[in-house]
């Protein structure tokens, strides 16, 4: 029983390491997996943690800290690179839940719908997950092995989300495909990384596709055949955006069938190279 | 350990004022903020972040009260909607705001909406509309559609917007004036929905209150068995009684219809639907919010359960009650003339069949009350759109007398026709009496969509035919309905549906059938159509596909066909007046030549996956009870220091019935409605102005109130030999009569109150002329219909199989407006409603309770809606006026789909349209 808001990293594994506690931070997953039922628990609140909500730039790229919430990404400066990670959290529920849900936390909860994956999967994120046995980093496409399933012991926690510095100024895009506007899951999505060259040929091209698997996945067949292509070959190829996208598991629920999730993906894994590109 | 904040001294900054919380780890800080702070402004409509009614500010940033640890805000500024108001300019001017555009209908969400906009108007004073649906897009709404809200919002930002921006010029400033008909004034009960201190069924309770939950079914049908309650009592911390169906002294049975009553408030034996309730449990607030229903001692046996009408149809189906066998617990039918000789004779015929789900009311405010029991009486704080029906299921099940029961219905945060059924009373009325204790409960979000009542699925056939010249020839209507394990109003519906199903058209020749079928799922009842929106679905579908085959114009087809004043309905019921279908019609014709040729500039210069369409639809509705008495009691008092007492006993769930009797009464007695004090609804002190359904309260309540005000009215006249044309002063003591330059004065002290207190009263009753049906169905169902038609404008995206609607017109036959701006809330709301039933609304028992699964429009998905006021007075009405609630959503969902298959071909015809469906539609058109 407790609530405790440590002021350092320190303070915060050890009350980790004395066990039974669960990490919270926006608490927008946290309070909807209770139910409705209040029992006697420990909590372990991250958000008063010296240092943990900021997002920064190091000399090898951007930081953001376990506490930092999907506002403050919005409201942050960052490079265009970001742009879909930025417009992924745009789209998160609403400005409340942008207000209170943390990306580390969204990346925890490891929902096959979760709107920071693919955006952090196109930026090829790292994820600095430590304890006070030590401190490691885990490639975030290695962080989440299954829905709900994360590669974080019990005396762990996430303390930051590493972005390597992008290189040829890359533009990321995002596109959320719900049945309405705001506080929606999404049927699927499609977060894209490209940049060009002088001659307007593809140069980079990042593509990961949510709620189509158990995690989200990037089709790296299709990263591949996007590379050197210029928008006029991409629009005389339409077969390109169907023929890479067999790593993609989707299941059909209340929100769309399996093939509907596999037919419409080709069209947004298009839209999102292409809005990345315009 | 350091770090640990002490639970027991949370302190935080509330409305600018220091404030030290108490309260366990984990928390809500809206649990907090409303049983230890008394800021019951903060509502809680789901618990899980999914509706935003429990939106506060910390440290200026908006965020879900619900999803927030109460140890989260120590040291930090916590601002709620009724401190706002007292401080924060902003607020201020959205209170007021609000009031104007009329957008605080039943109030539940105003609080959520309100501090959402403050927070956007600090930060961008002068915002736009996307801007403003950014910021209250993590608020629903289930009453208004939204429109009113976001121009309010606009309104304070600017002051730029006026009432009525979304089209009627008829509606005026949005101010409170005389109130005479036909004026667009303020909602009159809308000063405490906008300043947060309206109490709602959760709000009426002390706190420390003992607490009760429900135990239900996790099971769709189960057999099961208790285990010892008493020791389970005995041994469990804080917990202070059970209740099972042993401990109902009356009838363990419930129902809508007296023909019907078949519902138990505690299952004895077995089960018939998921979420049906076994048992209670009664404790403290501490001990009941770590309860979990799960340690209840019961074992459950799960039995073979049917999901569907065919399933239940089978004949080795579960029969789910006796008596009803095949498991169809009753049919509707209508017959006239030769349908089979007419669809023959027909030079051309389409035919079709079309699928609707389950759909959840999504009021934002969950079931919740408050009971006393003192002195041998039970009072009931609930909220109810139907509290003597309350009254009188109370009696049967209490085993009590009448006036042993009081109902006192709180602020109603949405009805939509489920809470015409009890729901917590029984509850709270028979936990009080067991422990003698007060006793309050609120359902959870997935305890309300569990066990209240849905829209009844539908699965309906349909023929029709039509000669070369366009006139009908003939239409075949066979509808089943899933009615769910109860009866609910499942009886209404499989009478309406034959009734209505022939749309506002002349059609000679016609059978319909509708048959209720037990399924076991939670009970489809009453929500607003009853089962007409349905029916409306599938032929309005189909008239498009007739006007099609005829190449003529859709909405001149329908033109063509509409029913008229001297010709008889397919219940062979004439109207010498008063039929207003064609008026509305015709008011459609500038906005689908307009969106017409819009759409074919856009079309022709699109080449991406985007195509647009419009669709039109009609609908109408017959207001009242079907061939039933429903009347209306109103009851008028004047007091000696002029207070005049308006006893208004008619259910405001947001439409507005406080507003609207008034107006009526105030304009009969000839006072200006802001003299009015009005009282109730209270089962003990207001008549019974009947349940607020079937678009009866303007109609009926409306005809009693003016009935009560041209009584007082021609008393006070009498007194003083004056004619009708004069003008009454009601003042301290003393009633001038102005007439014809003549003053007379009746002092009011001279004359003796009587126990009420009146020194001048009326009481007065209106009943609609109605006649029985036949077996036929032929006869005089209702006293009067309301018709309307929707026009709208959608977005296909053909890749993605995604629907956008961009505008809607829709043009209302209200026979005359009483208050323009309540009616064009109405309108709005209806819309949304209607959108959501035809896009993305499906309840799946077990996979879509909550209100991230189940969707529901959002700010973000309704366009412009352009209200057409058309008035076409009916003889009956008050003023002329007619009912609107339930024909606001009748023609929206085919007018979708009608636009939809404008815009791509898809024809639609298993709701909802959702993105998948769409798809697979137009892929099968390409195939």
């Amino acid at each position: 029983m407790g609530y405790y808001t440590p002021d350092t990293v320190p303070d915060a594994l050890e009350v980790l390491r004395q066990g039974d506690a669960t990490i919270i931070a926006g608490c927008t997953d946290y309070f909807p997996n209770q139910g409705d039922i209040c029992a006697p628990t420990k909590l372990l609140d991250i958000s008063r943690v010296a240092g943990l909500r900021a997002v920064s730039q190091t000399t090898d790229g951007w930081t953001i800290g376990a506490a930092t919430t999907w506002s403050d990404v919005i409201n942050a400066d960052l490079p265009r690179a970001f742009d879909g990670l930025k417009m992924a959290a745009r789209e998160v529920g609403s400005v409340q839940i942008q207000n209170a849900g943390t990306l580390v936390g969204n990346l925890c909860n490891a929902s096959p719908a979760a709107d920071g994956v693919p955006p952090l999967l196109t930026l090829g994120a790292e994820l600095e997950v430590i304890s006070l046995r030590g401190s490691r980093r885990v490639p975030l496409v290695d962080f989440i092995t299954g829905v709900r399933q994360i590669d974080m012991a019990r005396d762990e926690m996430v303390v930051a989300i590493h972005i390597p510095a992008p290189e040829n100024a890359p533009r990321g895009y995002f596109l959320k495909l719900g049945a309405r506007k705001y506080l929606v899951i999404s049927i699927a999505m499609v977060s894209t990384l490209v940049a060009l060259d002088a001659g307007g040929r593809i140069t980079c091209a990042r593509v990961a596709v949510g709620a189509c698997s158990a995690v989200a996945r990037r089709p790296g067949a299709l990263e591949v055949a996007l590379i050197g292509q210029t928008v006029d070959q991409l629009m005389g190829d339409p077969g390109i955006w169907t023929r890479h996208l067999a790593p993609l598991a989707p299941i059909s629920d209340v929100r769309g069938s399996a093939d509907y999730r596999q037919e419409i993906a080709g069209e947004l894994c298009k839209r999102a190279v292409m809005g990345a590109i315009q | 350990m350091t770090n640990a904040i002490p639970s027991d001294q949370i302190g935080f900054t509330l409305n600018h004022t220091s404030v030290s919380a108490n309260s366990p780890p984990g928390e809500r800080l809206s649990e907090t903020l409303r049983e230890q702070m008394g800021q019951r402004d903060v509502k809680i409509g789901c618990n899980a972040g999914d509706c935003g009614a429990c939106t506060v500010l910390v440290d200026g940033d908006p965020v879900c009260a619900c999803l927030t640890p109460t140890h989260r805000v120590a040291g930090r500024q916590v601002e709620t909607l009724t401190g706002l108001v007292g401080y924060d300019d902003s607020a201020k001017a959205l209170s007021e705001s609000f009031l104007d555009q009329g957008a605080a209908q039943c109030g539940i969400c105003t609080p959520g909406m309100i501090v959402s906009a403050v927070a956007l108007l600090r930060a961008t004073p002068d915002p736009d509309e996307e801007q403003v649906k950014d910021a209250i897009g993590g608020v629903l709404c289930r009453c208004t559609g939204y429109r009113k809200i976001i121009d309010a919002v606009l309104q304070a930002g600017t002051s730029k917007v006026t009432a009525g921006a979304d089209g009627s010029g008829k509606v005026g400033s949005g101010k409170t004036g005389s109130g005479k008909v036909g004026s667009g004034i303020r909602h009159l009960d809308g000063p405490a929905k906008v300043r947060g201190t309206l109490a709602f069924g959760d709000d009426v309770a002390p706190p420390g209150t003992l607490v009760l939950k429900v135990i239900r079914s996790p099971f769709a049908r189960a057999a099961f068995a208790l285990g010892d309650l008493d020791l389970f009592v005995a041994t469990t911390d804080g917990i202070k009684a059970t209740l099972t169906a042993a401990d109902v002294p009356g009838d363990n049975c419930f129902g809508a219809i007296p023909a019907f009553v078949d519902q138990p408030v505690f299952a004895e034996h077995e089960t018939r639907f998921r979420g049906e309730a076994v048992a209670a449990v009664i404790g403290t607030p501490e001990a009941m919010r770590a309860f979990d229903p799960e340690s209840f001692p019961v074992d459950w046996h799960q039995l073979a359960s049917v999901a569907e009408v065919d399933a239940a149809m089978a004949n080795d189906a579960p029969q789910l009650h006796t008596g009803r066998d095949g498991n169809e617990m009753c049919k509707g039918f209508v017959l006239c003339g030769n349908v089979d000789q007419a669809l023959e004779q027909a030079d051309i015929f389409v035919e079709g069949h079309f699928t609707t789900g389950f759909v959840e009311h999504g009021y934002i405010e969950p079931e919740a009350g408050y009971a006393t029991f003192e002195n041998g009486k039970v009072t009931v704080h609930a909220c109810t759109q139907a509290p003597v029906m309350d009254r009188d299921a109370l009696e049967a099940i209490l085993g009590l007398h009448a006036d042993q029961i009081r109902i006192v219905p709180t602020a109603v945060g949405g009805g939509f026709g489920s809470k015409l059924d009890i729901s917590v009373q029984p509850f709270l009325a028979l936990g009080a009496m067991k422990t003698g204790h007060p006793v309050r409960i609120t359902y959870t979000r997935r305890e309300t969509m569990q066990s209240t009542t849905k829209r009844h699925p539908a699965e309906m056939t349909v023929k029709i035919g039509a000669m070369k010249d366009g006139r009908l020839s003939g239409l075949r209507f066979d509808g089943v309905f899933n009615t769910g394990a109860y009866a609910s109003w499942g009886p209404t519906v499989a009478t309406r549906v034959p009734i209505h199903a022939s749309g506002p058209y002349r059609i000679a020749d016609y059978r319909a059938q509708a048959r209720a079928i037990h399924t076991h799922n939670p009970p489809s009842g009453a929500f607003r159509g009853f089962g007409v929106p349905q029916a409306a679905i599938a032929q309005e579908a189909l008239f498009d596909q007739l006007a099609a085959k005829l190449a003529m114009d859709p909405l001149e087809f329908r033109i063509l066909n509409a029913l008229d004043n001297h010709q008889p309905t397919v219940c062979g019921q004439v109207f010498e007046q008063g039929v207003g279908i064609r008026a509305c019609l015709k008011a459609l014709r500038p906005a689908w030549a307009e969106h017409n040729a819009k759409i074919a500039e856009f079309n022709a210069q699109t080449t991406g996956p985007l195509r647009r369409g419009v669709g039109i639809a009609a609908g109408w509705y017959g207001c009242g009870n079907t061939s039933l008495a429903n009347p209306s009691t109103i009851l008028a008092g004047l007091r000696v220091d002029g207070t005049i007492v308006l006893h208004q006993g008619a259910m405001d769930v947001g439409q507005g019935a406080n507003t609207v009797i008034a107006q009526i009464f105030a304009q009969a007695f000839g006072v200006p409605v802001a003299q009015l004090t009005l009282l109730g609804p209270d089962t003990d002190i207001t008549p019974d102005a009947g349940k607020t359904s079937a678009s009866r309260q303007t109609f009926v309540t409306g005809n009693a109130a003016r009935l009560t005000g041209e009584a007082l009215r021609a008393r006070i006249l009498s007194m003083c030999n004056a004619s009708p044309e004069a003008t009454l002063e009601v003042g301290p003591g003393v009633v001038k009569v102005l007439d014809d330059g003549h003053s007379h004065q009746i002092d009011l002290n001279k004359l003796e109150p009587n126990a009420m207190g009146y020194v001048l009263h009326a009481e007065e009753t209106y009943d609609p002329p109605t006649k029985p049906l036949d077996h036929n169905g032929q006869g005089v169902p209702y006293a009067q219909f309301g018709y309307a038609a929707h026009l709208c404008v959608v977005e296909v995206d053909t890749a993605l199989g995604t629907v956008k609607p961009l505008h809607f017109s829709a043009a209302h036959d209200v026979g005359q407006a009483i208050n323009p701006l309540l009616v064009e809330g109405q309108v709005q709301g209806g819309i949304a409603q209607g959108l959501g039933m035809a896009l993305m609304e499906e309840y799946l028992p077990g996979r879509t309770e909550n209100l991230h699964d189940y969707l529901m429009p959002t700010a973000g998905d309704m366009p412009r809606v352009e209200t057409i006021i058309v008035e076409v007075p009916d003889a009956h009405g008050p003023y002329g006026a007619k009912g609107l609630g339930e024909h606001v959503l009748i023609p929206t969902a085919p007018a979708i789909l009608n636009a939809i298959h404008n815009a791509c071909g898809a024809r639609i015809t298993r709701l909802p349209a959702t993105p998948a469906r769409v798809h697979a539609a137009i892929k099968g058109l390409t195939i």
